[in-house]
């Protein structure tokens, strides 16, 4: 999948997350930012489902950005499919 | 047991904090709203959380419907092909209006359910009247199919298409209550009045349950999880009348094994009507007849 514009899902509400994506240029890679209030415990598992994610839709080179309130990972997994799908303009049933 | 659906907890479907804990509060029913609690332009974030907080949350002894958007918006199909397939309890149907309508829903759901092997008996419907043309075509709606289960009111919209003012006593919407509850009931199934907006006015909500209840609704939404544990205490019989349906559910079960169908207890006739109510009267206290 390419990501062809900016996009972003998410809020900073508690037991969310915001993910921003930018397209990068081809060949440039997974340029990935976490920031998150409980890192330390959960920053890698975070990281891991980012990675699945972009496995899941064969994507190889994106600036993603995540801000996390604390998410559970089915809303990780949620918001960043809804930013990638956005980022391919590829939603449906939305304004 | 039938299962009771005293409360429905309405839950904006864009919220995680309160879709991932909707299990907890203890409502008999919850509602993950894709409709009016979702902004226009997150309707597709809301399907996508909606779809997988469904595939990965335990929602405990709640029942979960999920409400959809009209198929008259550009997001209501898109909506059915993300959940349907998931099978939630109910579908709740908004503005529902026609039975035309409600067979172009079927027709979509049974479509995907195919699509997916999934069986046509499961997953059931609950029409949201919430027009007037609704209302005049209730009966009609809520006898339309074994699917649809449940005939809820919306107040709120109801009020809007009819040009009235809300008001603490519902005087506006009275009609179309009792013409949704005779509709559901003639058919056999439940009636869930609307929601009591003002969730600090706990006494007003009271009262409204109350009435609710004299009148014949199966159960009522709830916006707030403090509504919940009200509702439940007004529908909850009281001792007595559970004293009551048990000694007179007790002695039909000896009275139908000597062949006896009419009997008295305290001097006063106990048929079939006074067993139904007796029996309903245990179902709500969670008293199983079977045990008895």
């Amino acid at each position: 999948m390419k990501i062809i514009k900016k996009a972003q899902s998410g809020s900073f509400e508690s037991s969310d997350i915001i993910v921003l994506i930018e397209p990068v240029a081809k060949d440039k890679g997974r340029h990935i930012e976490i920031d998150s209030t409980v890192m330390l415990e959960y920053g890698e598992s975070i990281e891991k489902l980012i990675l699945q994610k972009l496995d899941d839709y064969d994507i190889s080179d994106i600036h993603l950005i995540v801000k996390d309130k604390g998410a559970l990972e089915p809303t990780i997994n949620a918001r960043l499919e809804t930013a990638i799908i956005r980022a391919s303009n590829l939603q449906k049933g939305t304004l | 047991m039938k299962k009771k659906r005293r409360t429905m907890l309405y839950i904006p479907g864009n919220n995680p904090a309160m879709l991932q804990q909707g299990g907890v509060y203890g409502a008999d029913s919850i509602l993950l709203d894709l409709e009016d609690a979702v902004a226009l332009n997150q309707k597709d974030a809301a399907r996508i959380l909606v779809r997988n907080i469904l595939q990965s949350t335990n929602f405990y002894d709640s029942e979960v419907c999920v409400r959809v958007n009209h198929l008259d918006t550009p997001f209501g199909l898109e909506d059915l092909n993300e959940i349907v397939p998931l099978q939630p309890d109910a579908i709740r149907f908004p503005k529902t209006e026609t039975v035309e309508e409600l067979a172009k829903l079927i027709k979509i759901i049974e479509a995907i359910e195919d699509k997916h092997n999934l069986p046509h008996d499961k997953m059931t419907i609950h029409a949201m009247i919430e027009t007037a043309l609704g209302v005049q075509n209730v009966f009609e709606i809520a006898k339309f199919s074994k699917r649809v289960d449940a005939i809820t009111i919306g107040g709120q919209d109801l009020t809007a298409d009819m040009n009235i003012i809300s008001t603490k006593d519902g005087s506006g919407i009275d009609l179309a209550r009792k013409m949704i509850i005779m509709a559901a009931k003639a058919n056999k199934i439940d009636a869930i009045d609307t929601v009591f907006v003002d969730v600090n006015d706990e006494e007003g909500l009271r009262k409204e349950t109350e009435y609710g209840k004299q009148i014949g609704f199966t159960g009522k939404a709830v916006i707030n999880p403090r509504q919940i544990d009200i509702i439940h205490d007004v529908y909850m019989p009281t001792e007595e009348e559970i004293r009551k349906a048990y000694r007179i559910m007790k002695e039909f079960k000896k009275n139908k094994k000597a062949g006896i169908g009419v009997f008295a207890i305290d001097g006063k006739m106990v048929d079939a009507p006074v067993m139904t109510r007796a029996a309903h009267v245990l179902e709500l206290a969670n008293i199983d007849f079977d045990s008895i």
